[in-house]
């Protein structure tokens, strides 16, 4: 017999294709820029495809501030368990979040522990079949975008922006990055739009379809909590048309 | 059981590297299981031992060995190991899921800060594989 050590294998790298076997499409909500309403739409699109009859699940990787949980009405953190994590149901939508262990608890985490809690969320997350597992994340062009390119090779990215030139251009960055990475981009969305829309140039500029644009709707952060009212909201049903040119909902 | 798919990483990891080709047999597995994560052993181990099983390789002899967790502070240098039995019951169960909530809960002795890294006594970990060669 021939024998041989192999040190240090980090396992979690060799099961994570195996928990998204049953998912058919990755998608990472992304922005560069935070406060454009990433959460919203990512949360908002998981409801509306959820009420569609897709089966949608939601990360929430925003490690610092996991907010998903709030937009879908989900108060109290729970982890359920069956031979790993099961995402908890919230109206239709399968959620995983930072928020479900660590409740209220402040996140002080950086560098590579960033990266260890996205790698174990998608170690131990036991996703079942779903039609699409939408990816909500933080602001930045950091650890965990990074983590999710390198751990969800075939992950599609829906980039959110807002009229603002702040915005526009911490997009433009993403965008670039996105395009050096060869990462698939269905589209940019414009969020918050009060007067007119101004993103579609820099689609045109980054070579990206422009999805469309959302309204600034003051009733949304009264619906939060509550996906029933959200739903009927002009910013869901902008959504909605966005997600059905997306082919996602008929 | 969450150490059921800690288990099933495990197994994926050793099929892996008969699958590529750098072992054709695997004898013995030492996985070191850091102290942070706070797995039920005999769970793990049963869980480990039905996987190989599953997967045709239930000659595989496993061995876990605990290493103990240490930490060390950004701010002052200061290294300690957290008393674990002394977070609360959610707390644990927090950190038992993600070790790294550890920062949520702890903070170093001497300065106080809780911007620390976790040198080691992690989480699960495939330290040692023996076999035989392809």
């Amino acid at each position: 017999m021939e024998g041989r050590g192999t040190a240090g294998l980090d396992p979690r790298l060799f099961v994570l294709e195996r928990r998204l076997s049953g998912v058919k499409r990755v998608v990472a909500v992304a922005s560069g820029k935070g406060g454009v309403g990433k959460t919203l739409v990512a949360s908002t699109a998981a409801l509306a495809l959820a009420w569609a009859g897709r089966s949608v699940g939601l990360l929430d990787l925003d490690m610092h501030g996991p907010s998903c949980h709030v937009v879908l009405g989900i108060e109290e953190p729970r982890v359920v368990e069956d031979r790993g994590v099961v995402p908890i149901d919230a109206c239709g939508v399968k959620l995983m979040s930072l928020f479900l262990f660590a409740g209220d608890a402040d996140l002080p985490l950086r560098g590579r522990d960033l990266t260890d809690v996205a790698l174990e969320l998608l170690a131990v997350t036991r996703w079942g079949d779903l039609d699409l597992l939408l990816i909500d994340m933080p602001p930045g062009t950091g650890d965990e975008i990074l983590d999710v390119m390198n751990f969800i090779r075939r992950a599609e990215f829906l980039v959110v922006t807002t009229p603002s030139a702040l915005s526009l251009m911490t997009v433009r960055r993403l965008l670039s990055m996105l395009s050096r990475r060869r990462a698939p981009v269905l589209g940019l969305v414009e969020n918050m739009v009060s007067e007119e829309p101004k993103a579609e140039a820099l689609a045109r500029e980054a070579g990206v379809r422009y999805l469309g644009w959302l309204p600034a709707d003051p009733l949304v952060e009264r619906c939060l909590g509550n996906p029933d009212q959200l739903l009927q909201t002009d910013f869901a049903r902008a959504l909605t048309r966005v997600l059905r040119s997306l082919g996602w909902v008929s | 059981m969450h150490e059921w798919a800690l288990a099933e990483a495990v197994v994926e990891a050793l099929r892996s590297l008969l699958e590529r080709g750098e072992l054709a047999e695997i004898h013995r597995v030492v996985v070191k299981v850091g102290e942070l994560q706070q797995v039920e052993e005999e769970v793990f181990t049963f869980a480990i031992k039905e996987l190989l099983k599953l997967s045709g390789l239930e000659g595989v002899k496993v061995e876990l060995v605990r290493e103990r967790v240490l930490l060390r502070c950004r701010s002052c240098g200061y290294e300690w190991s957290p008393d674990l039995e002394s977070l609360g019951l959610r707390e644990k169960e927090a950190v038992h899921f993600l070790p790294e909530l550890i920062h949520s809960f702890a903070s170093c002795p001497r300065c106080g800060s809780f911007d620390f890294d976790i040198v080691r006594g992690r989480g699960v970990w495939v330290w040692r594989v023996e076999g035989r060669r392809a």
